[in-house]
């Protein structure tokens, strides 16, 4: 088998499952909008209309945030953990940050980096009880997680309502101090738009992603757990501590989440603070098969739809929520459509080793049964 | 082929012809023909990988063959899933159970069987009844959990029975039953013959064969070699017609052993949670090129024994030894780098990522060594050019080192294992069933690199179901018999009969 072709075949089997996916959902949304009695003609025109600059720079200021909470999800999927807690570990921890950085202690870029890592530890030590519980009591992290969500929902509140100001219907924290903001980039000239100073966070956050995953031994140790905890435990690798601290890790980029918004644009923690973050992150995560450049497309496909939502709404009295359930359709055939492929590549690699070994056998008299 | 003329007892109820089949890299079989009488117990034998499972499955409509043909009572079929062949009266009761736990005996005989008789009264009547009139002593509300290795199997059978099974097949049976039990199955058995079912035993123990059967088929590289009856052969003929020439003849290399102490057991005790003894005073020392191997019927502590030389499982009693250091509470990593090197029993578990290419799986196991890695991280130029020495010193047969392990052979995995746990200077190996479930060109293979191992020194802790493997490599021979060691032997004046009653503790009380 020649090399040039297994490689080109690679390329399309690797093109084939998320094209096909997409192809599938846009199938189905157009059956749900027909259902629904919307026109299915606006959606997909309005969808598929070029951006305005604002929208652009929208696009990438959420993406960037999906794409934190995607590698937040994506560090535990990785040694199937299954962190549903990413909600939660960024709602503490931009809270945790927002306080910190507001009550004005320190001054200038240093509140504003202490104030990060307080959101990244609190966070940090947040998803920490889920990996406690895990491996000292043999609690799902499922089920803690989705419980700990929970408790970070009301605690959060409830801290909002004890330490935040009052002004008007809304509570906040207290403004952080304009000296610890952070600016904006003007990408778009004329956009009217900023690109949020700290999105850059996604861009070092996806780099140390793929470089502790794939060039170091606690990534190795992190995909074998993964791939066959038996033989990861067999290998040498303490179980128990990867869990702890791949909790901590994914919890400390859940921190990060909030980071963006709080400092560039919204400047305090208050009632209307983004929620559902984090469980997009685990959608986008899905979607982009956990692989750092996927969960970019990912958080940027989301991101567009997200913002395309509202034209749809404004333009086509569309409602969002049709947007929703094609993001969730999405994410089903992704699933489905890597699924498919994977037995696929099992068989065809099956084929040539079975072809490889029939050339070596036909070069030698005897047949081994 | 030598088939010996049935005698007419009854009309056949399975006939075989011819049956071929063919998968990448897996044993296959070849002209696979024989044929069971109606109301007899048919065993079929052969040696780990032979054959034998591919061919139950294609009885049992699970895969289906390439040529040859079927005939159920005098009718030929093609099954294209379990199904087919439960409504042609055909059970399987598998080697590893298929109940469970939190259900009752009879909610899991009903399982998947609702329209036979419902779920009420009735079925339970059903129930009770094929309990009654074969003997099995079943509770049908009684939780499978708290039921013992012998029940849950017997509550198998019944389940097929409740499907209208009239020929039954057991896949290896007794391999998780301790004698005692062997001996109630066999009078189960007996009954069930005795009521005109006919069973179909697969085995690779040849006295248990040899007691149970009336005819046996003999199975060898995928190909049925021989059908005789139990009383025309011995244990030892029956042996040579599974293994062929390939029986291996005891080592007649000069010893290589030392007196250098490699690894040393001294009253290692293990008990679990609930305070059973898994491994009870384990005492033994393997010297630098001595091959010591552990003799025993599965299930009496061989797995836990691997575990806790290996830090899986702790001692909770008694002191390990490597070299000079005491390693008793060691974790498993500073094990491996401090030079133990492990063949697991059940690779796929315990020794490859199965969806990893072949050079990542060379990296496990020996993440914190050269050449995998460098101080914190992954060497990959390293790891791959110590990956494609491994493929061609150990006869890998893969078309690149970026193949995934789950598409290789088991031969070949195991091979590409054998060749990884030798690498890194160890000192000591451990080898737990290194051949099964592989082919005999790799099989020979193993047992050469084996012999190399302790040609160079290493001490090497073999552990096999194989008798004949046993003898021919080990230096000296422990048994293992609920999780103590019975009795120790000399490979060189060992007979296989003598090792077999120690095994099963026959000859305990003398």
């Amino acid at each position: 088998m020649n090399r040039a072709g297994n490689w080109v075949g690679g390329l399309l089997m690797v093109l084939a499952a998320p094209v096909l996916a997409l192809v599938l959902s846009g199938i189905i949304a157009s059956v749900l909008l027909l259902a629904t009695g919307y026109s299915v003609g606006d959606f997909w025109s309005i969808l598929l209309t070029a951006p305005s600059e604002r929208q652009v720079v929208n696009i990438l200021n959420y993406g960037a945030i999906l794409y934190l909470s995607g590698v937040a999800a994506a560090i535990g999927f990785r040694m199937n953990l299954f962190n549903i807690g990413v909600e939660g570990q960024y709602r503490i921890g931009a809270f945790a940050g927002a306080v910190f950085a507001g009550s004005g202690w320190l001054t200038g870029p240093l509140n504003t980096i202490v104030a990060i890592l307080i959101a990244m530890v609190s966070a940090a030590l947040w998803a920490g009880i889920a990996g406690f519980l895990r491996v000292t009591r043999g609690v799902s992290e499922v089920i803690s997680t989705i419980m700990l969500n929970a408790i970070a929902g009301y605690l959060v509140g409830y801290f909002l309502r004890k330490l935040g100001e009052q002004s008007g219907n809304a509570t906040s924290t207290k403004d952080v101090p304009e000296s610890s903001w952070v600016g904006g980039i003007d990408i778009l000239k004329g956009s009217g738009q900023e690109l949020l100073g700290l999105s850059l966070f996604a861009v070092v956050v996806g780099v140390l992603y793929w470089l502790v995953l794939n060039k170091t031994v606690f990534g190795f140790n992190l995909r074998a757990t993964g791939g066959s905890e038996t033989a990861a435990v067999a290998s040498g690798v303490d179980v128990k501590r990867m869990v702890v601290v791949s909790m901590l890790l994914s919890g400390a980029v859940a921190g990060l989440i909030g980071m963006p918004v709080l400092f560039g644009d919204a400047h305090n923690y208050g009632s209307s603070f983004q929620t559902g973050i984090g469980f997009a992150g685990i959608a986008v995560a899905l979607l982009g098969r956990n692989n750092p450049v996927g969960i970019a497309l990912g958080a940027l496909i989301f991101s567009y739809l997200h913002e395309q939502a509202n034209n749809l709404n404004i333009l086509a009295g569309i409602s969002p929520d049709i947007v929703q359930v094609t993001q969730g359709v999405i994410v089903l055939c992704v699933v489905v459509a890597y699924e498919v492929a994977r037995r696929v590549r099992v068989r065809i690699e099956q084929a040539s080793v079975a072809a490889a070994l029939e050339t070596r056998r036909s070069e030698r008299t005897e047949v081994p049964a | 082929m030598t088939t010996t003329s049935p005698q007419l007892r009854g009309t056949v109820a399975v006939r075989v012809e011819g049956i071929g089949k063919s998968f990448p890299g897996v044993i296959a079989n070849h002209d696979v023909s024989f044929a069971i009488e109606r109301g007899t117990i048919h065993a079929l034998v052969g040696e780990n990988g032979a054959g034998k499972s591919t061919l139950m499955k294609i009885l049992y409509g699970v895969q289906k063959p390439d040529e040859g043909t079927i005939e159920v009572n005098g009718e030929q079929v093609g099954f294209s899933s379990p199904s087919d062949a439960i409504a042609r009266g055909i059970g399987m009761v598998f080697q590893h159970f298929q109940l469970a736990d939190n259900l009752t005996v009879l909610e899991n005989v009903v399982l998947g069987a609702e329209k036979l008789h419902g779920i009420g009264q009735a079925a339970r009547e059903e129930v009770l009844r094929i309990s009654r009139e074969y003997g099995f002593d079943l509770d049908p509300d009684e939780l499978v959990e708290r039921l013992g290795v012998g029940q849950r199997q017997r509550v198998e059978i019944l389940k097929v029975l409740y499907r209208g099974a009239r020929i039954i097949i057991l896949d290896e049976p007794t391999a998780v039953l301790v004698p005692q039990e062997v001996d109630a199955l066999f009078a189960n058995l007996r009954e069930l013959k005795a009521e005109g079912h006919t069973l179909i035993f697969i085995s690779h123990k040849l006295d248990e064969v040899r007691a149970i059967a009336d005819d046996i088929t003999v199975i060898r590289r995928g190909t049925t070699v021989a059908s005789v009856k139990p009383d025309e052969v011995t244990t030892r003929e029956l042996a040579e017609l599974m293994v062929g020439s390939e029986l291996p003849s005891p080592s007649t290399e000069e010893s290589t052993v030392t007196d250098v102490v490699r690894l040393e057991l001294e009253d290692v005790t293990v008990r679990d949670g609930a305070g059973r003894e898994l491994l009870a005073d384990i005492d033994f020392t393997i010297h630098a090129g001595e091959v010591l191997g552990i003799a025993g019927v599965e299930g009496n502590g061989q797995t836990e024994l691997v575990a806790t030389v290996t830090g899986l499982l702790r001692a909770t009693g008694g002191r390990i030894s490597l070299g000079e250091e005491d390693i008793t509470d060691w974790s498993t990593r500073r094990r491996r780098e401090a030079g133990i090197g492990v063949i697991p029993e059940d690779r796929h578990r315990h020794g490859l990522l199965l969806d990893a290419p072949l050079w990542e799986n060379r990296i496990l196991g020996h993440q914190s060594r050269p050449p995998s890695s460098r101080g914190g991280w992954i060497n990959r130029g390293g790891a791959r050019t110590d990956t494609q020495r491994i493929v061609g010193q150990y006869d890998v047969r893969t078309p690149s080192i970026d193949t995934t392990a789950r598409a290789l052979s088991g031969g070949n995995q195991q091979k590409f294992i054998v060749g990884r746990e030798m690498s890194g200077d160890p000192v000591l190996l451990i080898a737990a069933h290194p051949t099964r479930g592989v082919d005999v060109g790799a099989q020979a293979a193993i047992w050469d690199h084996i012999r190399d191992a302790r040609r160079e020194g290493l001490a090497v802790l073999l552990i096999s179901a194989d008798l004949d493997e046993l003898i021919g490599l080990s230096d000296t021979i422990r048994v293992l018999l609920r999780g103590r060691i019975v009795a120790a032997f000399d490979p060189q004046t060992v007979t296989p009969q003598e090792l077999g009653s120690a095994m099963t503790g026959a000859g305990e009380d003398a």
